[in-house]
């Protein structure tokens, strides 16, 4: 499995009538869609569920580096394919293959759609997160900013992990070599200076926000907001629907896998 | 040199295996870099990268040190001595048993010197040196520069510092947008106003000065402070004589 | 001293020593600054420059802990007694790592982070970020984010970020290290553009003379915690020259050029600071 299906799961900075919903509704639609596909296991619903998020893909033009992620997928699907065949019967195989496939789908459209960006805003709306992040760190508003900054050094540290790789190899390091115990020590050489590096950084990042009068006094406004609109309240209304339902019929009914 | 972004690290990177061509050859004392690992190129070129940070990881200066040695399978009486040596070549010698995290950013970024110096490579490439130094750690690195040099390594410096260059006077090689745009000697390129223009630099104060003094005489590729005052002392005494004379 | 309404800055017998050292960092500074002045701070490594301009934002002693002594005032108030984030109003500090200041994913968030934390208006926010970006040419890179920037353009964004608390005082730590010499040009020239037309007073550290001695006009030389020059650029120089390059700061080559010839008697005027003011005199004495 090569790390290109990581790819499938990178945020596609376009501006598409999908990337503007907003990121609350996107992630109940995600549950709304998680929620059947766990209850139950009748193909048909599970097909269904995943046709019905390519048009999605469509709208969001991400649909290429979708069906990338589903080919970076193969391996963990012929898997769970092969290991259910023989421990049951294949309508089951093909079910549970087809949910795999629909969870891997449907997580990616959430983040290929929604930008990290937005995510911190939505986090920062949640009451449940504010009222965590003051309990552990002392402002409502510290969990998402930490969110935001960890999305926001990860290509920064990616090339300072680049970086120190090629010193340590221009020292001799070989990286390839050696036993099992040796290849885990070699590797000690690239994490210290690279943990120091972050925490370097983040002390220099601290200083700078606090210069710029971070935390400031209660009332801290913020310049961008989230703001439901008519689409995200039907989309709302659709996710809620779909996970009422589900549970009603699990409990009442008894769906066949086929 | 060249402006950020001209490709000038990346084409370090090609001397010790760490890149290779997709293009053409590379080939380091006859060696093809495509037939030999980073760490068979290395023991010819050593690399000293820019941010010490980014070597840093012993407990103390002296591992540091001796890490490559290591790495290059020496034998440990060798590495001793070496890392003795090489310690206080650079000052470092009181430093031995520091961490390297505790010293300061200009000490640090003599250790990672002192790192790659160790093995003795025949060719040593210094990536930025001179950023975040002061006057007198460049004049130290200055004069360890041309020591080395003259003891027979070839030294390579990766830098935009256009007055550090006026000092040392080596051969240039001016490059912008990927291909090299110029090679000669300091003085020559870092006068020029259309290469400078090119590589998006800026003139040595010095050559600034002469290009402005075209009219009296002066040659214009003059960068050196030295040089620079041996001249205008000439045409100066000159005029005291004429002016002497006329009164 | 540069025409000023006021004193921005006022230290009397300021001392400090962080947590853990055995010696002062400062050492008995005295100093008034005037609004609207543009002061080069410079000195050999460790020699407290660095120190001194975290006194004047607050970050010491709050962010590096420590001993303080003495008094600071800045904009007339003790330094004491505010907090980091109250002073961030009045001194702005930019600092020499560009990136390390970059925290948000768009260049206009993090240019809105400053105001967001004033607690102003939305609306006042937006007009300040509009502001901030424009003075600092970063408009075309609103949507950007930090990692696809050149570090030119990071530090202008920084700078944005800092307007955007419209400060009195703008604090630069050796700005430029990072950057090519174009760009670093280009960079000062804009801070003191800025400077002329806002009336912020601008302090940049910096170890580079021949960098900044075209737009400083006071320079302030400090050597092992205390102040041992401090005056305008070309009286400095001129008086001190051979107790600047002892120091082993980066005294500009046109000053030394001068120093050498007027040393064998070739000259007499005083040590030009940049290239132009040593053509002129040189072509004068050329001409006779």
């Amino acid at each position: 499995m090569s790390l290109r299906v990581l790819n499938g799961f990178k945020f596609s900075s376009l501006k598409t009538r999908v990337h503007r919903l907003d990121p609350r509704a996107k992630f109940l639609l995600v549950i709304g869609i998680i929620v059947p596909s766990l209850l139950f296991t009748n193909i048909y619903l599970l097909a269904g569920l995943l046709l019905v998020q390519v048009p999605l893909l469509l709208i969001g033009r991400v649909t290429r580096r979708w069906v990338q992620s589903l080919r970076g997928g193969v391996f963990l699907s012929a898997l769970i394919f092969v290991v259910n065949f023989f421990t049951g019967p294949l309508v089951n195989a093909v079910a549970l293959t087809l949910r795999f496939l629909l969870l891997m789908t449907t997580f990616s459209f959430f983040f290929m759609t929604t930008s990290p960006d937005d995510l911190g805003l939505a986090i920062d709306k949640v009451g449940f997160i504010r009222w965590l992040s003051r309990r552990w760190l002392g402002y409502p508003n510290a969990l998402s900013f930490t969110f935001t900054t960890a999305v926001r050094l990860v290509p920064t540290m990616a090339v300072d992990a680049q970086t120190v790789v090629d010193a340590q190899r221009s020292r001799g390091l070989e990286l390839d070599k050696g036993n099992i115990l040796k290849r885990v020590r070699n590797y000690i050489p690239i994490l210290i200076p690279l943990l120091l590096i972050a925490i370097r950084r983040s002390l220099e990042l601290a200083e700078a926000l606090e210069a710029r009068g971070f935390p400031g006094k209660e009332g801290r406004t913020s310049l961008f907001e989230l703001r439901f609109k008519p689409v995200d309240y039907a989309m709302l209304a659709i996710s809620l629907a779909g996970i009422v339902l589900s549970f009603w019929v699990f409990f009442h009914y008894k769906v066949p896998t086929i | 040199m060249g402006e950020n972004g001209a490709g000038k690290t990346t084409l370090a990177k090609q001397l010790n295996g760490l890149l290779r061509p997709t293009l053409g050859r590379v080939t380091v004392d006859g060696d093809d870099t495509t037939k030999k690992s980073v760490a068979q190129l290395s023991r010819k070129v050593g690399i000293v990268f820019q941010n010490p940070d980014h070597l840093l990881f012993s407990e103390t200066v002296r591992d540091e040190v001796g890490f490559a040695l290591k790495n290059f399978g020496f034998e440990l009486g060798v590495i001793v001595k070496q890392v003795e040596r090489t310690l206080e070549a650079l000052d470092l010698a009181h430093y031995a048993d520091t961490s390297p995290f505790l010293l300061s950013g200009g000490e640090r970024k003599r250790v990672a010197l002192a790192a790659v110096l160790a093995w003795e490579p025949d060719y040593l490439i210094l990536d930025e040196p001179t950023i975040g130094q002061d006057y007198q750690q460049k004049e130290r690195l200055r004069n360890f520069i041309l020591q080395l040099n003259s003891q027979g390594k070839a030294v390579v410096m990766v830098t935009h510092d256009v007055e550090f260059v006026a000092e040392c006077n080596p051969k240039v090689v001016l490059m912008s947008k990927g291909r090299i745009v110029a090679q000669g000697q300091a003085d020559e390129i870092l006068s020029d106003d259309g290469l400078i223009e090119k590589a998006s630099l800026v003139k040595p104060q010095m050559a600034k000065l002469f290009s402005q003094l075209g009219g009296f005489g002066f040659p214009r590729d003059v960068v050196d402070v030295h040089r620079a005052k041996m001249l205008l002392e000439e045409k100066l005494s000159e005029v005291k004589v004429r002016v002497a004379q006329g009164s | 001293m540069a025409g000023t309404q006021g004193e921005i800055i006022a230290a009397r017998g300021l001392g400090f020593q962080y947590a853990g050292s055995a010696s002062k960092a400062l050492d008995d500074i005295s100093i008034v600054i005037g609004q609207g002045e543009f002061v080069l701070l410079t000195g050999p490594s460790g020699c407290g420059k660095t120190t001194l301009c975290r006194c004047l934002n607050g970050l010491i002693p709050n962010f590096h802990p420590g001993e303080i002594s003495g008094e600071l005032l800045v904009d007339g108030v003790s330094v004491a007694a505010e907090t980091t984030s109250e002073l961030s109003r009045k001194v702005g500090y930019v600092f020499q790592n560009p990136e390390n200041q970059l925290f948000a994913l768009t260049v206009e968030k993090d240019v809105a982070f400053g105001p967001e934390n004033l607690g102003l208006t939305r609306e006042e926010i937006r007009g300040r970020v509009d502001w901030a970006m424009e003075a600092a040419g970063t408009v075309a890179l609103k949507d950007l984010a930090p990692y696809e920037l050149s570090g030119g353009q990071q530090q202008r964004v920084a700078l944005a970020g800092v307007l955007a608390m419209k400060p009195s005082v703008i604090v630069l730590d050796e700005p430029t290290s990072f950057l090519d010499p174009r760009t670093a040009e280009e960079i000062m020239g804009a801070v003191d553009d800025l400077r002329r037309e806002n009336g912020i007073t601008v302090i940049v550290v910096e170890h580079r003379l021949d960098l900044v001695g075209r737009y400083a006009e006071r320079i302030v030389v400090m050597d092992h915690g205390r102040i041992v020059a401090d005056g305008k650029v070309e009286d400095v120089l001129d008086a001190e020259f051979d107790r600047l390059s002892g120091l082993g700061i980066g005294l500009p080559k046109v000053s030394l050029l001068w120093s050498l010839l007027k040393r064998d008697g070739l000259v007499s005027e005083r040590l030009p600071t940049h290239v132009e003011s040593a053509v002129k005199m040189l072509s004068q004495r050329l001409s006779n």
